[in-house]
């Protein structure tokens, strides 16, 4: 079984892995570049903890085999914060204890992150229906849906400022 | 009251900070159970029956060891054949012999997915291709899933050596009934007899899964030495480290188990189902060796909670007063003794006053994974079954559901169906909060339904160890042996810095291992905030004392002269007027010469949980066309003691009420004819996503638990007793017909729409 060479773009830097038959996206990101921030919770597309971006398109990377992404551009939630600071999504899950175990974050974050990017002011309804592919089972989704209104409204309030 | 004013108001508890462990986890980095590997691991996986019951009559490895990069494969004849044995220390008692017989199948294999083998390979390829190659031959044997088949006399018998426990004339011949449990209180028949109004029904539930996000995962080694080390995700790191050792006839000192971050447990993570595997493994093959489960392994071999099959009848007079009560309650044990039929009998009329009942409870095996405690485990079930009736009862009496809950409602005083007497319960305060809400007032539209169910937990104490630790600027390190599920961080750091005076910020809390520090009892039962809290509590007021005998010697004053206050210590006698307060920080820094570092540990057997309640109040709207049904409205309150971080007890509230909605409406375990699991995805077993669900509007209630430093009582486990109930009785209102079958999915709510049509 030989492997495949893979080069792609990870959080905008050149990464370099090699790919076993089978492997996914998600297992290249957490097991040959140790960023292990994807979780995964089904590895069938059904929870949305592997959640990351992939030239720009939100995706299960548990759905996505690793040879799939060379030339492309991975955005992972290890990406999310950019020099040292915390994105205002993710400030914003902090300041409404929008997690609990925190199992489910990274991947609601990146969808949340992509709603925001896709449709900088949705209704609570359309925030529903959007993030109804991550599975937390720990909130209720009650604070999640708080703090992406509210981090919506702060970015909203940033772009016209 | 008198209270707050010999009290110092608090600064702390009860804001809102946030969480010490929030960076780490809102950024990926916060490592859980897969997120860890060790140098040279290797990949574990394992082998798990296709048969709901079968004898195991040889299991041949030969060809799956010649696969290349196979170091290791190992049976049940690898681990000790146990005898049977109670042992405490996980959410309920547990007999050694079954869970050893769990992690790995001896000469039976019990249910779909039971353990038979496992190997360790240098890739994921070589593990499955040896997985592949290793022939066990099997014996087919007839098999058995839900309870009331099982308790049959011509039933496939799961074990020869059971026989039922808690029957007045002892078992004569073996049976797949474990145990009965019986409460009677005064003459429940004849005051049947005498009661004006009485309800009765059958009720049923499905076997559901906790369904944490994060599916079990472990790295084990097993030094040349015999010491060996565990990183893995559990509600427990000493329970692992217990289990470990028994399992695979250890010395406890022999094992160091290091808690990682926890994806979600519910009770679900309070039992080791791979780390003794992987142990073995690593005995076996010189390597540390990981194991993930999959989503289908989680559904498969871990989990669930029972089904149940109950029985309820309840009679009153015309006022309303209840007057009798009959509740049988049959659960599924799994493939081995131990359902939580015990608590749910104990807990079915907790919140009822009546002077006349009987409880029975029937502990029954099944061809089913072995439970595993869900979140007040049992207690869900039965106040399905008790609150739907009390719902029946009111119609019947043509009373307000609040009204007839409030008027048997117990009390301070009251002798509780299981025991002991309450004292300092917010119960009728909690009622109370939802007769009086905007919600229960408000009109429902049309095809819309509304329901009220009330539910009890215990909450429990028990062994919990903390230390806490002054760095030489005055900041303080709390280490506890609590695996941190839902924010306890926060709630640590919170109480630590309240009692010490110090803006919490300058508390770090962290979860220590096992060789760290000292025992606790696992995280669960709603214990943490209340019993560690208690310890770390201590402890801060240990640092305290210690802090005043210093200074009392620095000013040449007695101890009584010096007062802890907002975080320093301050002179009150009136010879020395000089003295200058001074601060934590002042006194840390000059610790080497008043006696060296500052700290202390506190263990203690915390006493005095408070009992918790909860009223649920819910509205749903029914599609009439397809019998879809959503809820619309939710409002949950809770007596909670003291919110000692209130966005997280809202959080624990409205978590639990979401998994209780999944409970009511979708989710269940579905067999085949050959017993095997049909839907062990989340595809099929539906659990509640964003769009399923309205904001969840909780109302804390604060009667405070004076065993407590703040008052607080258990929260976690409360929340997911009423909705099961709440969500069929708005189901009852809406559509004017009861079904007393969960989960109330489409199909079922059509049939019912469509029978009462004709
Ligand atoms: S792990 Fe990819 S969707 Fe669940
Ligand atoms: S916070 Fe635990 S699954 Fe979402």
């Amino acid at each position: 079984m030989s492997k495949t060479h893979v080069t792609t773009t990870v959080n905008g830097d050149t990464a370099e892995f090699l790919a076993s038959p089978g492997m996914t996206l998600l297992d290249a990101l957490r097991d040959e570049l140790g960023l292990t921030g994807a979780k995964e919770g089904c590895g069938s597309g059904d929870c949305g903890a592997c959640s990351v971006m992939l030239d720009g398109r939100l995706v299960c990377s548990c759905l996505v085999l690793a040879p799939e992404v060379e030339g492309r551009r991975v955005e992972t939630i290890e990406g999310m914060a950019q020099g040292g600071q915390l994105h205002p999504l993710q400030q914003k899950f902090l300041e409404h204890a929008a997690l609990q175990c925190g199992f489910c974050t990274p991947g609601l974050l990146v969808a949340s992150k992509a709603l925001l990017d896709a449709n900088p002011d949705p209704t609570e309804t359309e925030a529903r229906y959007w993030l109804a592919g991550n599975l937390c089972r720990c909130t209720g989704y009650d604070k999640i849906i708080r703090a992406v209104m509210d981090a919506a409204a702060e970015l909203r309030q940033e772009r016209t400022a | 009251m008198s209270e707050t004013l010999d009290k110092p108001a608090l600064n702390i508890v009860g804001t809102r900070p946030i969480r010490p462990d929030g960076a780490d986890k809102v950024t990926g980095r916060a490592a859980y159970g897969a997120d860890h590997s060790m140098p040279g691991q290797l990949v574990g996986k394992i082998l798990r029956s296709p048969h709901a019951h079968a004898r195991i009559v040889s299991i041949d490895t030969s060809k799956a060891r010649a696969v290349p990069g196979v170091k290791a494969i190992i049976t049940a004849s690898d681990f000790p054949d146990l005898a049977s044995e109670v042992l405490e220390g996980g959410e309920q008692a547990s007999n050694l012999r079954d869970l050893s017989l769990n992690v790995m199948a001896r000469d039976k294999a019990l249910y779909h997915g039971h353990a038979v083998a496992a190997v360790a390979a240098a890739s994921s390829e070589a593990a499955d291709e040896a997985l592949a190659r290793i022939k066990v031959t099997y014996e087919v044997l007839p098999h058995v899933l839900d309870v009331e088949p099982a308790m049959a006399a011509d039933a496939p018998l799961l074990h020869a050596h059971l026989f039922t426990e808690g029957l007045e004339a002892k078992a004569t011949a073996p049976s797949n009934i474990a145990k009965r449990h019986r409460n009677v209180r005064g003459d429940p028949e004849g005051a049947f007899a005498a009661a004006e109004v009485t309800v009765e029904g059958r009720y049923t539930t499905q076997a559901v899964h906790q369904g944490y996000i994060e599916p079990h995962a472990t790295v084990a080694a097993w030094a040349e030495d015999g010491r060996c080390e565990v990183w893995s995700s559990s509600q427990g790191q000493f329970m692992v480290r217990t289990y470990c050792a028994r399992i695979l006839g250890i010395e406890i000192s022999d094992i160091r188990v290091t808690p990682a971050e926890i994806g979600g447990g519910f009770g679900g993570k309070t039992t080791v189902y791979l780390e003794p595997v992987a142990l073995a493994l690593s005995r076996a093959s010189g390597h540390p060796v990981k194991i993930v489960m999959s989503r289908e392994d989680v559904f498969r071999a871990t989990g669930p909670t029972s089904g149940s099959v109950m029985h309820v009848k309840l009679g009153a007079s015309a006022d309303g007063t209840i007057t009798s009560a009959h509740v049988d309650l049959k659960f599924q044990a799994g493939a081995f003794p131990g359902s939580p039929v015990g608590a749910a009998c104990m807990t079915a009329l907790a919140c009822y006053d009546i002077a006349n009942f009987s409880i029975v409870g029937w502990d029954v095996v099944t061809n089913t994974p072995k439970v595993a405690a869900y979140r007040a485990p049992g207690a869900p079930i039965a106040a399905f079954a008790v609150e739907s009736a009390m719902d029946e009862l009111a119609r019947k009496l043509g009373m307000d559901p609040i009204a007839l809950r409030e008027k048997n409602a117990v009390r301070n005083g009251t002798k509780a169906a299981y025991g002991p007497t309450f004292q300092n319960i917010g119960y009728l305060e909690t009622l109370a909060a939802i007769r009086d809400s905007e919600h229960y007032k408000s009109p429902l539209g049309p095809n819309q339904g509304r329901g009220v169910a009330v539910g009890f937990w215990f909450n429990v104490g028990g062994e919990s160890t903390a230390a806490v630790n002054i760095g030489e600027d005055g900041s303080a390190v709390v280490v506890t042996g609590n695996p941190d599920i839902g924010g306890s961080r926060a709630s640590m750091a919170m109480m630590a810095a309240e009692t010490l005076g110090v803006p919490v910020d300058r508390v770090r809390p962290i979860i220590g291992d096992t060789a760290s520090i000292g025992y606790s009892m696992l995280t669960g039962g709603s214990r943490t905030t209340f019993a560690t809290g208690m310890a770390v509590v201590q402890a801060a007021e240990k640092v305290i004392l210690d802090l005043r005998q210093r200074t009392a010697k620095l000013w040449d004053v007695s101890l009584d002269h010096v007062v802890w206050r907002m975080g320093q210590a301050e002179c009150t006698d009136p010879a020395k007027p000089d003295k200058k307060p001074m601060t934590l920080a002042a006194l840390a820094a000059q610790s080497a010469r008043t006696g060296g570092p500052i700290s202390a540990q506190v263990s203690l057997n915390a006493q005095g949980a408070g009992p918790g309640f909860g009223v649920h109040l819910c509205d749903l709207e029914v599609d009439p066309e397809t019998g879809h049904v959503t809820v619309v409205r939710y409002t949950a309150a809770q007596d909670v003691g003291k919110a000692i971080h209130p966005a997280y007890v809202e959080g624990q509230i409205q978590g639990g009420v979401a998994q209780g909605v999944g409970w009511a409406l979708n989710e269940a375990y579905i067999f085949d004819r050959q017993g095997l699991m049909e839907n062990p995805g989340f595809l099929d077993y539906r659990m509640p996503v964003a769009s399923d669900l309205p904001m969840l509007d909780t109302i804390m209630v604060e009667v405070p638990n004076p065993a407590h430093p703040f008052g607080a009582k258990g929260v976690g486990e409360v929340p997911i007793v009423p909705p099961l109930a709440a969500v069929a009785n708005a189901l009852r209102g809406a559509i004017g017909v009861r079904i007393p079958h969960l989960p109330l999915s489409p199909p079922v709510v059509l049939e019912a729409l469509d029978s009462k049509a004709e």
